[in-house]
């Protein structure tokens, strides 16, 4: 299958105070399009980083990110958001929803920026509160809802898109152990039967053992076997 | 769902907080819709009648008098069409409180001048001229004592001794009411014979207040008044000569610097309520960091979320201005018919409302500013970071 993300000789560094910190240097990986990758490792080893420049939401210093064989890393400030908004899903530990919309106006938000007619947008965003089951909690509140349903009304509107790539921060973080477990059961459809890619970042091996494979990031590099599998 | 049911929403998301800035900005704009209203009224609003009219009064100041002869003096100078005298009379019903603002002038020049401004039928006009005890009244004030063509009234003059009765006490005969040319002009006051108080004032009988004439055309104004104002120059009473909007400044003058005053009162309304207005917009999108750093994740741009901060400011200011504008109108339509009596009709001109607008838009851009830029820098990962 080919790839849908590529990162060749990725450096990325951060100053705090006096200091900078090197991130990454050199980091070169690859993603099929259909994978679903969970990456773990230990605090400070750059999984973060790494979706956030997956996701555009952060420019590497040096070396090239290509998504579809185009090069993001170069692209404008407004160009990238518009290629985030088209290509992206993200979903995070502590689900980000804007408290002020119920479930079915969050889902809607990233299709503001489509142009799809208020009726379309409707219909989008009723199946993907369908796929994630909560048809029924449209009109929710994110306070009236379960962390589990409030992530999984994170998963729609990462999805009504239609996205090629899903990243998820810590999907499950905050979760209970059946909860998270419904998501993550969830992540893997989409994955299986949407063809979502997915790269997942998670602390939890149970977590882990949901995605296809699992790549493990120490000090800013990936274990080479892993990645070579 | 549109980005104006995100703004709504993000505004409203404390009901209590955006109620009292929405109030206090309320409250900026009644000051301001009120008095600016009477600041326009007195300074800036145009008689369309008045235009090519002036007033000569002494040059010390209006409440000195100026000798009879001059109406005539003024009547041959060059540019003036027509030319009539008022004296100041004073006039209360019954009672101090129940003033009725009265003059003594000469009808049938009254008429020449004024004719277009104070509307009466024909008949009533002629009567008038013809009753020496005559007297018209605005609408007004006869609506508010129940005056009637027809009727015998007593005004007391403020200064003036009636000779046949050794009293303040004046009798007249009403012999007209009359209704003002435009609705929002007043309707209000009192007009009699000259004749009748020359007769019958123990003083004074030979002065007059002021002489108001119409010149050929407005052109011609700053040349007329010049030609009076040199005409008596070194004379015993000195002439001023100015057209009637300069007149009702000068007038206010006397006061004080009402203009400033009331532009003092209400910068210092905005300028206070500018610095909580928009302390309060920067905590208030400081609290909503982490959104809009979401919001930018899921592909808003920079400037799309910068004009929604904005909106929002936008939004608050209007609603605020919108409400204090709307309410001093009404709160001014209430006070019309008193206000009348006093200084003439105020109510909210369109340049007022139109400035009031004008001043809630860059209020909104000023207090949007900070957090809008803020929000337009934002970096993603450190917004999402300080969750």
């Amino acid at each position: 299958m080919s790839d849908l993300i590529k990162l060749t000789d990725v450096g990325k560094s951060y100053v705090k105070g006096k200091e900078k910190i090197k991130i990454f240097d050199h980091l070169s990986m690859h993603i099929p399009q259909g994978d679903f990758v969970a990456i773990m490792g230990p605090s400070g080893s750059g999984k973060t980083t790494l979706l956030n420049l997956l996701g555009g939401t952060d420019r590497p210093d040096s070396g090239a990110i290509e998504f579809d064989g185009k090069r993001i890393e170069k692209y404008s400030e407004s160009k990238l958001a518009a290629w985030r908004a088209a290509n992206v899903g993200f979903i995070f530990q502590f689900y980000n929803l804007m408290p002020v919309l119920n479930a079915a106006q969050n889902v809607e938000l990233p299709l503001l920026l489509t142009k799809l007619g208020a009726g379309q947008r409707k219909k989008n965003v009723a199946t993907a509160l369908q796929i994630v089951g909560l048809a029924d909690r449209a009109k929710h509140r994110p306070r009236e809802m379960s962390g589990g349903q409030q992530q999984r009304v994170a998963i729609a509107r990462a999805i009504v898109s239609d996205p090629k790539l899903l990243l998820c921060d810590e999907p499950t973080g905050d979760l209970d152990r059946t909860t998270a477990d419904e998501v993550l059961g969830t992540l893997q459809t989409l994955n299986r039967d949407l063809g979502k890619t997915i790269i997942m970042v998670t602390h939890d091996p149970a977590a882990a053992k949901f995605a296809k494979r699992t790549l493990h990031l120490d000090k800013g590099q990936f274990n080479q076997q892993e990645l070579a599998a | 769902m549109n980005e104006g049911t995100l703004v709504r929403k993000n505004l409203f998301r404390k009901g209590l907080r955006t109620t009292l800035l929405i109030f206090s900005i309320f409250i900026a704009f009644l000051i301001f819709g009120t008095l600016g209203s009477f600041d326009y009224a007195f300074n800036y609003a145009p008689n369309p009648n008045g235009a090519n009219r002036l007033l000569t009064i002494n040059k010390i100041n209006f409440t000195q008098p100026l000798p009879f002869a001059y109406l005539n003096r003024i009547r041959g100078v060059e540019g003036v069409q027509a030319a009539t005298m008022m004296n100041w009379f004073g006039g209360y019903y019954q009672e101090g409180k129940n003033q009725v603002q009265t003059m003594s002038v000469e009808p049938e020049s009254f008429r020449s001048v004024y004719g277009n401004d104070f509307i009466l039928t024909p008949a009533q006009w002629e009567a008038f001229a013809r009753d020496r005890t005559g007297i018209i009244i605005g609408e007004d004030t006869a609506k508010r004592y129940g005056f009637r063509v027809g009727q015998r009234i007593p005004l007391h003059s403020d200064i003036y001794t009636n000779r046949s009765n050794g009293q303040q006490v004046w009798d007249f005969n009403v012999v007209g009411i009359f209704h003002a040319a435009k609705a929002e002009q007043p309707a209000s006051g009192a007009y009699f014979n000259y004749e009748y108080f020359r007769e019958s004032a123990t003083f004074g009988n030979d002065n007059i207040g002021m002489v108001a004439m119409r010149t050929a055309s407005v052109d011609q104004n700053d040349a007329v008044a010049s030609r009076i104002d040199r005409m008596f120059a070194n004379s015993a009473a000195e002439t001023k000569t100015q057209d009637e909007l300069a007149f009702g400044r000068s007038f206010l003058a006397q006061i004080g610097d009402i203009a400033f005053i009331i532009t003092l009162v209400v910068s210092a309304a905005f300028a206070s309520i500018l610095m909580v207005v928009g302390n309060t917009m920067v905590m208030s999108i400081r609290e909503r960091t982490a959104e809009i750093g979401v919001l930018k994740t899921l592909g808003f741009s920079s400037g799309r979320v910068m004009r929604m901060v904005l909106a929002e400011s936008l939004a608050l200011s209007l609603t605020g201005a919108l409400l204090g504008l709307g309410v001093a109108a009404i709160i001014l339509l209430g006070l019309n018919t008193a206000l009348k009596d006093v200084v003439g009709g105020v109510t909210m001109s369109g340049w007022v409302a139109g400035l009031g607008v004008a001043i809630a838009i860059l209020f909104g851009l000023i207090t949007g500013a900070a957090p809008a830029a803020s929000a337009f820098n934002l970096k993603i990962v450190e917004a999402l970071s300080r969750k």
